[in-house]
């Protein structure tokens, strides 16, 4: 609002204005209710920052604001139709998510210790590699799309239940090799851009490039309503279009080498809140 | 044998003055990363170089480098140092060398290379996400690197 009383400039300068205008002080609490940590100390691996930030940090208060009541909360509308799916009877074996795991708030927890090893499966897992391995070994279900809208949904719901909780993924054990892939992957400078994830969310958050505010580039708060496309968005879809912007052949979403990077990026963030679905630019 | 060519053709341009140019894997850096010759064989033009450093789909300097005299254009990055009077403490080759490829003047910097297209790690077909068809083009050609290099030139204090 005050951009537009100071500058009357148009529509499109707007959005972008409001993304350099961040109140880096401000504490969020949902719902008057679900306190989250937005900073705090970081991990012990983390060599090269002492500070953590979420994401909602680095945006403007207007976009803040956004986040602290569910009923503003455009990616709440997402967990409605998640709670739906929950509850629906899908596949061979009769079963619907709720058959085995009751309401989606016994849920609580899991969202902040994925990606996990997952044992039997030999492999880690994020929540959406987990979710297919239910619907097809357990529902006799067809798979979602890895970043479709129906695991989004499914994601959001997720998050939604551990809001609040602190991430905590595992880095070692069975996970650690796939943990040093991960972060092989983050300190390398990819593209024609040779850029890696680190040169700018390490190297230079707080920073604005051009009308973009650097953001840590924290992932406690997927899957993130961007008000950009008004969606959910998976994180390794947001992954691909960071490698994208550094004019570099991407990977898929669900690849080996995205699996290890959302570890390696999600245990960049232990200590902060699980947020999402989270409402960023 | 490339290189000595592309010696031979910059030998010609300092001996005749005839304009020729230097592809990006033939450009001869410094040991501090200086280009003395002018990459296309032609002098830069400051106005079009002022175009190339606003424009996001050209050199879009300004993304990373506040340029006071550029203050028209709004958004203007926190990445990299100020440009403001870099025209009084650069000189032209050294000017030339950093947007060509900063990383022979700056080790390790995050600045791109706007003259170069061999040595990436996963180069794609510009900003699709693909795999790259073929060769590389440079960021900038080597006109625009003269150019934005002759605008850097005006920056005095």
């Amino acid at each position: 609002m005050k951009t537009v009383l100071r500058g009357g400039i148009a529509g499109v300068a707007l959005c972008a204005a409001f993304a350099v205008q961040a109140d880096e002080e401000a504490n969020l609490v949902v719902n008057e209710e679900i306190e989250i940590t937005v900073r705090t100390d970081a991990p012990e691996h983390l060599e090269n920052l002492s500070t953590i930030y979420s994401g909602w940090v680095f945006r403007s208060s207007e976009t803040q604001a956004l986040q602290m009541d569910d009923f503003e909360n455009p990616g709440m509308i997402f967990v409605d139709d998640a709670i739906e799916a929950w509850n629906t009877v899908e596949g061979s074996a009769g079963e619907s998510c709720a058959s085995c795991h009751g309401a989606p708030e016994e849920m609580a927890g899991v969202r902040a210790v994925y990606p996990k090893w997952n044992e039997d499966a030999g492999e880690v897992r994020t929540i959406a590699t987990q979710v297919n391995g239910c619907r097809t070994e357990r529902m006799g279900a067809e798979e979602w799309k890895y970043d479709g809208g129906d695991m989004l949904n499914m994601e959001a719901l997720l998050a939604s239940v551990s809001r609040g909780m602190t991430i905590d993924v595992a880095i070692d054990g069975p996970a650690q090799s796939t943990w040093e892939k991960g972060r092989d992957i983050y300190y390398t400078r990819f593209g024609q851009l040779d850029l890696s994830c680190a040169n700018c969310h390490e190297d230079n958050y707080g920073n604005n490039i051009r009308a973009d505010h650097l953001s840590q580039g924290q992932i406690n708060g997927f899957p993130t309503y961007r008000l950009k496309n008004a969606k959910l968005n998976g994180v390794q879809s947001r992954f691909r279009g960071c490698i994208r912007d550094t004019r570099a052949e991407t990977y898929s979403v669900g690849a080996e080498e995205m699996i290890a990077l959302e570890l390696y990026v999600a245990s960049r963030g232990n200590g902060l809140s699980v947020e999402g679905p989270a409402v960023r630019n | 044998m490339k290189r000595l060519v592309g010696a031979g053709v910059a030998i010609a341009i300092a001996t005749v003055g005839f304009a020729e140019g230097v592809t990006p894997d033939d450009v001869a850096y410094s040991e501090y990363g200086e280009v003395e010759m002018s990459l296309s064989g032609q002098d830069g033009d400051p106005v079009a170089g002022q175009e190339i450093m606003v424009a996001r789909g050209k050199g879009n300097c300004i993304a990373c480098h506040q340029v006071t005299a550029l203050d028209e254009y709004p958004f203007h990055g926190e990445v990299g140092p100020s440009l403001d009077g870099i025209g009084e403490y650069r000189s032209a080759a050294e000017l030339r060398g950093i947007v060509a490829n900063a990383k022979m003047t700056f080790e390790g910097t995050i600045m791109p290379a706007f003259y170069r297209t061999s040595g990436f790690i996963r180069p794609g077909d510009a900003f699709t996400g693909e795999a790259a068809k073929g060769e590389l083009a440079p960021l900038l050609t080597a006109q625009e690197i003269e150019d934005v290099v002759a605008y850097l030139q005006t920056l005095k204090d």
